[in-house]
C-alpha cells in the first residue's frame, strides 16, 4: 500500500476524520478567498545568549575595554563584526542572515528583556514563557493565550495550528489550547507502529475518553498524519522541490537544527493552518571560554544562523506572511570573567525576521555600555520591554485584538511605551 | 501431666497461635495500599510483588527499603555489575584516561579522535548499564529511586568536557552512599566532587588579579571569578530561588570557593579535589549578613554548614521530595512537617523520608496514581513488570533519549522535572505507546550480547535504529506473556481499560496492557 494512502486509512479509521491533510483542506477551496493566513514562530535560546557577540555595539568603546580576550572586532577587521548600521555589527557567524538584513526583512531590538532583576535561568525562562514576570504562579505559557486569542480561520480547529518542535512541550505552550509537538530529528517523518492499522485501532479505542492523556494521545495521532501527509515528497509540486533544493544548494544540512527548521518551513508551507510555532536551542551559557569570532559561541551561533536561514529561505512566499522572534532569557555581563566567559546578566537582544518585519534597524533605544549606564554596575540595561515587541507583533501582524492582547500579557500597559514600530502596517 | 492441665495448655497454645495470627492479619495490606507504596518506593511491581508486599505488609515494606544495607543483592545481578570495568575505576584513573586521550588526539587527529570518541561510548555504556541493571533488578529499590532523586537534584551533564568521563564516577562516590543519608555529607561530597566542580565552572574561578606561575597556559584561561557554582549552590542545591539572598550573595559566596579546584596529583589519594590556597581570595567576605574572616578551605565547608542548617533548604528540599513522592502540587501541611523534621533530624534524610511515607498525606487515596510517569520511570516499570531479562541496556537507553529524557543527558544543572507538566504531551503518549508495543511484542533486542558484530561504537544513531527497526531474531527477548503481566499489575489495571483490551486480539493485549492510560500513572 502506498504510504500516503495506508495512512489515511489509518486516520480515518481510528478517528473518524472526514478530511485531513493539504488536499482535503486545499480542496475546500476557501484558501484562495481568504487571506493568507499570517504566522509567527518562535525561537528561544535557552541558557542566555550574550547579545553583545551577537549584535556587537563596535563603535561604543567600553565595549572593548570591557572584553578583552572575546570581543568581536570592528567591522573590516581580520574575524570582524558584519556592519549593519555604523553602530552595531553582526557576529560573524551569522553571515547567512544577512541577505535577509539587506533585504529589509531582519531587525534587532537591543536592550530588550524583562525587567525583572532575577539571574536565574528557570525563573528568567519561566517568566518570559508566561509573559508574567515576577509572578511564579502563572499557570499558562502566553503563547498558549495567543492561540486562545487569534482571529478565527479555516484552520482553527486544526490539530497543528500550533506546533513545538520536540519531545517535551515548552512552558510558553502551556495552557488550555492543544498544541501538538512533532519531534525533533526525522523520527517526525517516519511511520511508527501504531501506524499499522490494527494497533493504531487497538489503541485509539483505549484513549478515546475525554481526559488529558486520551486528549493528548489523539492530537499526536492528528499531528502525525498531518505531518506525513505535509512533508510527504509525493505532495509537493515540482516547482516547489527545485526552489527548495536551490535555496540550500543541494548541499546536505549541516546539523539538526536548520534540519528541524528546514521541516518546519515545509509542514507551514504545506499546511496553512499552521499558524504558531516554537522551537528551542540550548547551549549558549558561556561561563567559560566563549571566544569571540571563533570558538563556542561561534560554534553555536553558526548553525543558528544556518537555520534561520534555511527556515527564511524554505517559507518561500509564506515569508511574506511569517515573523520569527528569536528570544533568551536575559543577556550577559558586559564584562567578561576570569575564564574568558560571560556571567548572568540582565538586557539582550531579540531578533525579528520575515517579510513583515520593519527591517534593516536595529529598534530601540540603546543605553550604552558606560558604566554609569549599567544595571547594577554591571550589565546591559532594559530599555524596552520584551513584552512591547512581542505586543506589536501580535497586534500588528497576528491581528490579535488589543482587548485580549490585555489577556495574553495581563500586567502590561502597551500604551505607557511610545510604539517601536518593528512591524510594516 | 493432668489431663485436665494439658487441655487448658493447650487451649493456651490455641489461643497464642490465634493471638499470633491476628497480630500477623493486622499488618497486611490490601492490595491497593500495597500497589502504592511499590508504585512509589520502587520503580514499580515487578512478578510476585504486590502479593509479598500485601503479606507483609506496607510498615514493614517502608522498613524494608528504608533499609537498605540489611537487604542483600541477589548474585547474579553482582556478577553481573562487577563484570563493568569502569565503574570501579577511580577519578584520578578516569581524568588520567580522558587527558592520555585528549593529548593524543592532539598528537595525531583522526586517529585519535574515533579513539577517544570509542572510549567514551564504551564508558557511557557501562554507566547506562550500571545504572539501569540496578534500577530493574536491586530489591533495594527505594535507594535507587533515591539515586535518581538525588542526581537531579545535584545534576551534572555527561555531555560537558571531563564529564563525559566523570558521571558515573560521581553517582558512585558522591550520590550513592549518602542517598538516605545525612544531606549535610551529600552536600559536601557533591562539592568536592570534580564531575560537578567542572561542570559548574568552579574549577576555574580564582582571586581577581591570581596570575598562574605556569608560562604555559592551562586549558581553560584562568584569572577571575567564576559565580556559576556558587548561584546554583545556594538556588538549586540549598536554599530555592527564593531563599533570600541576593546577587551580592553569590559573588561573595563565589569569593569563597575560589581555590576549589581539580588537581589529580595533588589531590589526596583518589580524590581529585585540590583546594589551591594561591588562587584563594583572602579577602573578607559579606555573605547573608555573616563577615567572614580569610579561612582559605575552611570558608567553602562552614558555608556548606551554613546552607545545609537554614530553613529554606529543609523547606526546598522536603517541597521536593514531596513533589516526587506525593503530587506535584503537595499540600503545605506535609511540606512543613517535613521541613521540620528535616531541621530536627539534622538534615537526616531516612528520617524524613520516614515521616513523608508514614504521613496521611501520602497514605491517602488521593495519592494513588497522582503522578504521571516520566520517560525513565516509564520504561523501568514496564520492564520490571515484564519481568523481561535484560542483558543489553542500549534499547532503553535509545527510547530514554527519544523521550527526551536521555540518561546523564540533562544539560541544565535544574536536573530532569518530575512533574506532568513537564512530560505530558502528544508526541509522548505515541511514543510511549510505540515502545510498549515494540517491547511486549519482543522486537526490542534486550539479548543482543554486547561486542558481538556491530555493536560496539555504534552510537546512539544506531541504537535509536535498534529501538524500532530491524534487528537478528535472536537477540529478541520473548513476546510478554499477557496472562503473567496482568498478574503482576492486577488492581492497577481500571475495569474500563481491562474491557477494552479483552476485546482486542490477544497477540495485541500485552501491547496495550503497557500501553494503557493506567500504565502511564503511577
Amino acid at each position: 500500500m502506498h504510504r500516503r494512502t495506508l495512512l489515511h486509512t489509518a486516520a480515518l479509521a481510528g478517528l473518524g476524520f472526514s478530511a485531513i491533510g493539504r488536499h482535503a483542506w486545499a480542496a475546500t477551496g476557501k484558501a484562495a478567498a481568504t487571506a493568507a493566513p499570517k504566522r509567527l514562530v518562535v525561537v528561544f535560546l535557552r541558557g542566555a545568549v550574550d547579545g553583545l557577540s551577537v549584535v556587537v555595539p563596535y563603535a561604543d568603546s567600553a565595549y572593548y575595554a570591557a572584553r578583552s580576550s572575546i570581543a568581536i572586532p570592528r567591522p573590516g577587521r581580520e574575524g570582524g563584526a558584519l556592519d549593519l548600521d555604523g553602530r552595531f555589527g553582526l557576529h560573524p557567524a551569522l553571515a547567512p542572515l544577512m541577505p535577509f538584513w539587506q533585504a529589509g526583512q531582519l531587525a534587532f531590538v537591543h536592550a530588550s528583556g524583562s525587567r525583572d532583576v532575577t539571574r536565574s535561568h528557570f525563573d528568567a525562562q519561566d517568566y518570559m514563557e508566561t509573559g508574567t514576570p515576577g509572578r511564579k504562579a502563572t499557570p499558562d505559557g502566553w503563547l498558549n493565550r495567543v492561540l486562545g486569542s487569534l482571529p478565527a480561520t479555516d484552520g482553527a480547529a486544526a490539530p497543528t495550528r500550533a506546533v513545538s518542535v520536540g519531545a517535551v512541550l515548552p512552558r510558553i505552550y502551556a495552557g488550555p489550547h492543544p498544541v501538538a509537538n512533532i519531534a525533533a530529528g526525522n523520527g517526525a517523518t517516519k511511520l511508527s507502529l501504531l501506524d499499522r492499522p490494527a494497533i493504531g485501532a487497538a489503541f485509539d479505542k483505549l484513549y478515546s475518553r475525554d481526559d488529558k492523556l486520551s486528549g493528548a494521545y489523539q492530537a499526536s495521532r492528528q499531528a502525525h498524519a498531518e505531518v506525513m501527509s505535509s512533508l510527504d515528497a509525493g505532495a509537493m509540486d515540482a516547482s516547489m522541490q527545485a526552489e527548495m533544493q536551490a535555496a540550500n544548494n543541494g548541499a546536505p544540512l549541516p546539523n539538526g537544527f536548520a534540519e528541524d527548521a528546514s521541516r518546519l518551513a515545509t509542514l507551514m508551507r504545506n499546511d496553512a493552518r499552521v499558524q504558531l510555532a516554537f522551537m528551542a536551542l540550548g547551549g549558549w551559557d558561556t561561563h567559560a571560554n566563549q571566544g569571540g569570532a571563533k570558538g563556542q559561541l561561534s560554534n553555536r551561533l553558526a548553525p543558528l544562523g544556518q537555520g534561520l536561514a534555511a527556515l527564511a529561505s524554505r517559507l518561500g512566499p509564506v515569508l511574506d506572511d511569517t515573523v520569527v522572534v528569536v528570544m533568551s532569557e536575559f543577556g550577559r555581563t558586559v564584562h567578561e570573567n576570569g575564564n574568558g566567559g560571560t556571567d548572568h546578566g540582565h538586557g539582550n537582544v531579540m531578533w525579528l525576521l520575515g517579510g513583515p518585519v520593519v527591517g534593516g534597524k536595529v529598534h530601540g533605544h540603546w543605553p550604552g555600555l558606560a558604566s554609569t549606564a549599567l544595571y547594577e554596575g554591571r550589565d546591559l540595561a532594559v530599555s524596552t520591554d520584551f513584552r512591547q515587541v512581542l505586543a506589536e507583533v501580535l497586534q500588528r501582524h497576528l491581528a490579535v485584538p488589543s482587548t485580549q492582547l490585555r489577556d495574553v500579557f495581563p500586567d502590561y500597559a502597551p500604551e505607557s511605551d511610545s510604539p517601536l514600530r518593528v512591524i510594516r502596517t | 501431666m493432668h489431663p485436665l492441665k494439658r487441655l487448658l495448655r493447650r487451649s493456651v497454645n490455641a489461643v497464642g497461635l490465634c493471638l499470633l495470627a491476628g497480630a500477623a492479619l493486622a499488618q497486611t495490606s490490601t492490595q491497593q495500599e500495597a500497589l502504592h507504596a511499590i508504585n512509589r518506593l520502587s520503580f514499580g511491581p515487578a512478578p510476585g510483588d504486590v502479593a509479598r508486599v500485601m503479606r507483609m505488609g506496607v510498615d514493614r515494606y517502608i522498613d524494608e527499603q528504608l533499609n537498605p544495607e540489611r537487604l542483600p543483592v541477589p548474585s547474579p545481578l553482582a556478577q553481573q555489575l562487577d563484570t563493568l570495568e569502569s565503574t570501579h575505576r577511580s577519578q584520578d584513573a578516569l581524568i588520567a584516561q580522558y587527558r592520555q586521550a585528549l593529548q593524543a588526539v592532539k598528537r595525531d587527529k583522526d586517529d585519535a579522535k574515533a579513539e577517544r570518541r570509542q572510549m567514551v561510548q564504551a564508558l557511557a555504556l557501562e554507566s547506562g548499564e550500571a545504572r539501569l541493571l540496578r534500577a530493574l533488578q536491586s530489591p533495594r529499590q527505594l535507594e535507587e529511586v533515591m539515586v535518581d532523586f538525588w542526581f537531579n537534584h545535584f545534576n551534572v551533564y555527561s555531555g560537558k568536557g571531563l564529564d563525559r568521563v566523570l558521571v558515573e564516577n560521581y553517582e558512585r562516590e558522591a550520590i550513592r552512599p549518602y542517598a538516605m543519608g545525612k544531606f549535610r555529607d551529600l552536600l559536601g561530597a557533591t562539592a568536592h566532587h570534580p564531575a560537578m566542580l567542572f561542570y559548574l565552572d568552579n574549577w576555574l574561578s580564582v582571586a581577581p588579579g591570581y596570575q598562574s606561575a605556569r608560562r604555559v597556559p592551562t586549558v581553560a584561561k584562568s584569572s577571575g571569578l567564576n559565580e556559576n557554582y556558587a548561584r546554583e549552590l545556594m538556588e538549586l542545591h540549598t536554599l530555592g530561588v527564593d531563599g533570600g539572598y541576593s546577587q551580592a550573595d553569590v559573588t561573595e559566596l563565589a569569593r569563597m570557593l575560589t581555590g576549589w579546584t581539580i588537581n589529580p596529583r595533588k589531590g589526596r589519594g583518589d580524590s581529585a579535589f585540590y583546594f589551591d590556597a594561591d588562587k584563594h581570595d583572602r579577602g573578607t567576605k559579606q555573605w547573608l549578613g555573616h563577615t567572614v574572616a580569610n579561612r582559605n578551605q575552611a570558608e567553602g565547608d562552614w558555608a556548606l554548614d551554613v546552607l545545609a542548617a537554614a530553613p529554606a533548604t529543609a523547606h526546598h528540599i522536603s517541597y521536593q521530595l514531596a513533589q516526587y513522592f506525593v503530587s506535584d502540587k503537595p499540600p503545605a501541611a506535609l511540606v512543613d512537617r517535613l521541613a521540620q523534621r528535616f531541621q530536627d533530624s539534622h538534615g537526616d534524610i531516612r528520617a524524613v523520608l520516614k515521616t513523608l511515607f508514614n504521613s496521611p498525606e501520602f497514605r491517602s487515596p488521593q495519592a494513588r496514581n497522582a503522578k504521571f510517569k516520566t520517560p525513565y520511570r516509564y520504561l523501568l516499570s514496564s520492564v520490571r513488570a515484564a519481568g523481561v531479562p535484560v542483558s543489553n541496556v542500549r534499547p532503553l537507553l535509545a527510547t530514554a533519549y527519544q523521550l527526551g529524557m536521555p540518561l546523564y543527558g540533562c544539560q541544565t544543572p535544574d536536573g530532569y522535572k518530575t512533574t506532568e507538566d513537564a512530560w505530558l504531551n502528544p508526541d509522548a503518549m505515541t511514543r510511549r505507546v510505540n515502545f510498549a508495543v515494540a517491547f511486549a511484542s519482543g522486537k526490542l533486542p534486550f539479548a543482543r550480547p554486547l561486542g558481538s558484530p556491530g555493536e560496539d561504537g555504534g552510537g546512539l544513531k544506531r541504537d535509536m535504529k535498534m529501538a524500532g527497526g530491524k534487528f537478528n531474531p535472536d537477540w529478541a527477548s520473548a513476546p510478554v506473556d499477557y496472562d503473567a503481566l496482568l498478574a503482576t499489575l492486577s488492581g492497577a489495571i481500571s475495569a474500563d481499560t481491562l474491557a477494552v483490551i479483552q476485546q482486542s486480539e490477544p497477540r495485541l493485549r500485552a501491547s496495550l496492557l503497557l500501553g494503557s492510560p493506567d500504565f502511564m500513572r503511577h
